[in-house]
């Protein structure tokens, strides 16, 4: 490994990986345009969960800032365009920006004073945020309260549901949800190298690895931590709009509940925090297995899904801490040098009542 | 002003409870920093200890609660040995989710054996002791509450003179302060961690018992009060054991008071607690009482 030099190194591992994954996804993606409605529900299911969790590591892998409470932003997404398109009959494209504008707002608001809140209690404070949001709509009249919305659909000239790409609805040919997933995972991922490679990356790492060192070394700390929670909230927004329209249903249960938080986060964690690969790789492991231990042994009440799913995820913590993105990287050397998530472990390593840095 | 009253004195019972739940979670965060997430799961295994105690044996919730507590502190050394201490460096991120992956184990393997049924213990002895309810002037309180929130202040005052005034309890604070210095004294952090799960999971079987005599049970009953002691536990400060006595009674309080009081809809009762504690955190960064 190249040791000391981590950013020419971090750079290509994360090309590399996203080269890879392109041709993965291609190669799924070509026999997919003939498969089925099940294989095409779960590449979306994919790069949505993907995608979210890119969005989550802007904020918890590169700022270090682990928020439990990204449901909230994609119920934000979720409501705003439905709302406008069943009130006043707007396209959801219109209400993808309009969510993710909104989204942005509420997370200035509620980053002001969160922000210094330091490890745990930052954390916390996310989970109590997003569970008064989903107290809220859920009983909040308007949006139609616990019970959800419907997305009415789009009929065609013989007043069957049809397909329209101006109200982002396919009912017919659902390969348009996946144009649209892909795009948006391109995207996330895209914005999430730029940032990675810019200079707000490096004053996100060094807001992670010691905040009071880049405090002190002039960086404007509750800025960058704003920025990232900006765009982490924006992007997961928007993805929230796409689910409304993919399932054509929102409630806040499905929308904004502290399992899809947790959901979100641990397909970044399982996948590698920090690292770009990191949550194409946690969604395209944790999302299949998921779906097909639910299918192979859920149903009628049985949750061996779940007892697998709980086993998967202690032994990925014990064994692979640093996530599945580890495992391309040979040896204990290069995994504690070569990235910024490692120099993590390495403090902790050295101080472990530092409890792995957590910016206090 | 009955109301009002009535509304106090409930509060402050099932705080009192929140406050037993919550003193496992941060007995185990002063020690080593870490969040158990399958606290609510831990509970729930106590409730269906009872539980079953109750169905196969005929023992009263009660009557079990010595073997309740004992099977509770003997998964939380498990937990410990088998999980905790191998990821005691680790990162943060990953210690979260390893616990929060046994939760999910938890319920998981609950629901597959025992459904997700709603199920009771009937004919509880709590539940029938004096008539169910005692009445003080206008006020009238569930006996099971009122026993729950005694049996909780016992567990509050042995578990603060075991760690004030034994020797155990005094290396368990030596190891919360300083492990490395600790280790000097010849004090073995690893049993003291040990320990402390133990501690923590058992002071969990004591509120899974007493829940158990008034409470439904089923495999989801720990997420909401996990999520509440989360919430006592960052309110207190983390790590503080009177932090959250204090806490659990003020959140116990707020929840039962503030619909009253204000008089919103008890739907928002939750909302209102985790606000309580935005607020609390905004003018103290660590709780009530926290050092870390």
């Amino acid at each position: 490994m190249s040791g000391d030099r981590p950013t020419a190194a971090m750079r290509q591992v994360s090309w590399a990986w996203v080269g890879l994954i392109a041709l993965a996804a291609a190669a799924i993606l070509i026999p997919l345009m003939f498969g089925g409605v099940a294989q095409l529900n779960l590449l979306v299911l994919v790069l949505l969960y993907s995608s979210l969790a890119q969005a989550w590591n802007i904020l918890g892998g590169f700022a270090g800032q682990v928020s439990l409470g990204n449901a909230a932003f994609f119920g934000i997404g979720a409501y705003t365009s439905t709302m406008m398109l069943i009130e006043w009959n707007l396209s959801p494209w219109l209400g993808m920006i309009a969510g993710a504008v909104l989204a942005a707002v509420f997370a200035v608001i509620i980053g002001y004073p969160v922000f210094r809140l330091g490890g745990h209690y930052f954390a916390i404070a996310t989970i109590a945020l997003g569970e008064i949001m989903l107290i809220m709509f859920a009983n909040w009249g308007f949006v139609g309260g616990a019970v959800g919305l419907s997305i009415p659909f789009i009929r065609g000239e013989d007043r069957r549901p049809a397909d329209s790409w101006l109200f982002m609805q396919f009912n017919l040919n659902r390969e348009g949800y996946l144009i649209i997933g892909i795009a948006l995972a391109a995207l996330v991922t895209v914005i999430a190298i730029l940032i990675q490679r810019s200079k707000i990356g490096y004053y996100l790492r060094a807001i992670k690895n010691d905040e009071l060192a880049a405090r002190t070394l002039g960086v404007n700390v509750l800025r960058y931590k704003l920025i990232a929670i900006v765009i982490s909230a924006a992007l997961t927004a928007m993805l929230g709009t796409f689910y409304a329209q993919y399932l054509l249903f929102i409630d806040p249960e499905t929308t904004m509940r502290l399992e899809l938080s947790v959901l979100i986060a641990l397909v970044a964690i399982l996948g590698g925090v920090g690292t770009v690969a990191g949550p194409l790789i946690g969604a395209a492991v944790l999302i299949p297995l998921s779906e097909l231990t639910r299918s192979a042994l859920g149903g009628a009440g049985n949750t061996l899904d779940l007892v697998l799913y709980g086993g998967l995820i202690i032994i990925i913590s014990v064994f692979q801490p640093n996530g599945l993105v580890a495992l391309t990287r040979r040896g204990g050397k290069g995994r504690s040098t070569a990235l910024p998530t490692d120099r993590q472990e390495a403090m902790a390593e050295e101080a472990p009542l530092l409890g792995g840095g957590d910016g206090r | 002003m009955d109301v009002l009253l009535q509304a106090i004195a409930s509060g402050l019972l099932i705080g009192m409870v929140y406050a037993l739940i919550s003193v496992g979670l941060t007995l185990i965060f002063g020690l080593m920093e870490i969040v158990n997430f399958a606290h609510g799961e831990f509970l729930m295994l106590a409730m269906y200890a009872a539980f079953w105690g109750s169905l196969l044996f005929g023992l009263d919730p009660m009557v079990s609660l010595p073997a309740t507590v004992l099977a509770l502190a003997a998964l939380g050394v498990l937990t410990y040995y088998g999980i905790i201490a191998r990821i005691l460096k680790a990162p943060m991120l990953a210690q979260i989710f390893a616990t929060f992956g046994l939760g999910l184990l938890l319920r998981g393997l609950a629901q597959f054996f025992w459904t997700a049924n709603f199920r009771t213990v009937p004919d509880s002895f709590l539940a029938g002791l004096f008539g169910g309810t005692v009445r003080v002037g206008a006020v009238s309180l569930g006996v099971p509450q009122i026993a729950a929130a005694l049996l909780a202040g016992l567990a509050f005052a042995g578990l603060y003179l075991f760690i004030r005034h034994t020797r155990t309890g005094l290396a368990l604070q030596a190891v919360a302060e300083d492990r490395g210095t600790a280790a000097l004294m010849g004090i073995n952090s690893d049993r003291m961690f040990a320990l402390g799960w133990g501690l923590g999971a058992g002071c969990v079987g004591i509120a899974g018992a007493v829940l158990a005599s008034f409470y439904y049970i089923y495999p989801s009953v720990g997420v909401l009060f996990a999520l509440i002691a989360y919430i006592v536990v960052a309110l207190g400060g983390f790590g503080s054991v009177p932090g959250a006595l204090v806490a659990g009674l003020l959140v116990g309080l707020v929840e039962v008071v503030s619909p009253t009081l204000f008089g919103f809809s008890p739907a928002y009762k939750y909302a209102v607690v985790f606000g309580l504690y935005l607020v609390v955190v905004l003018i103290r960064p660590r709780g009530l009482f926290g050092q870390f």
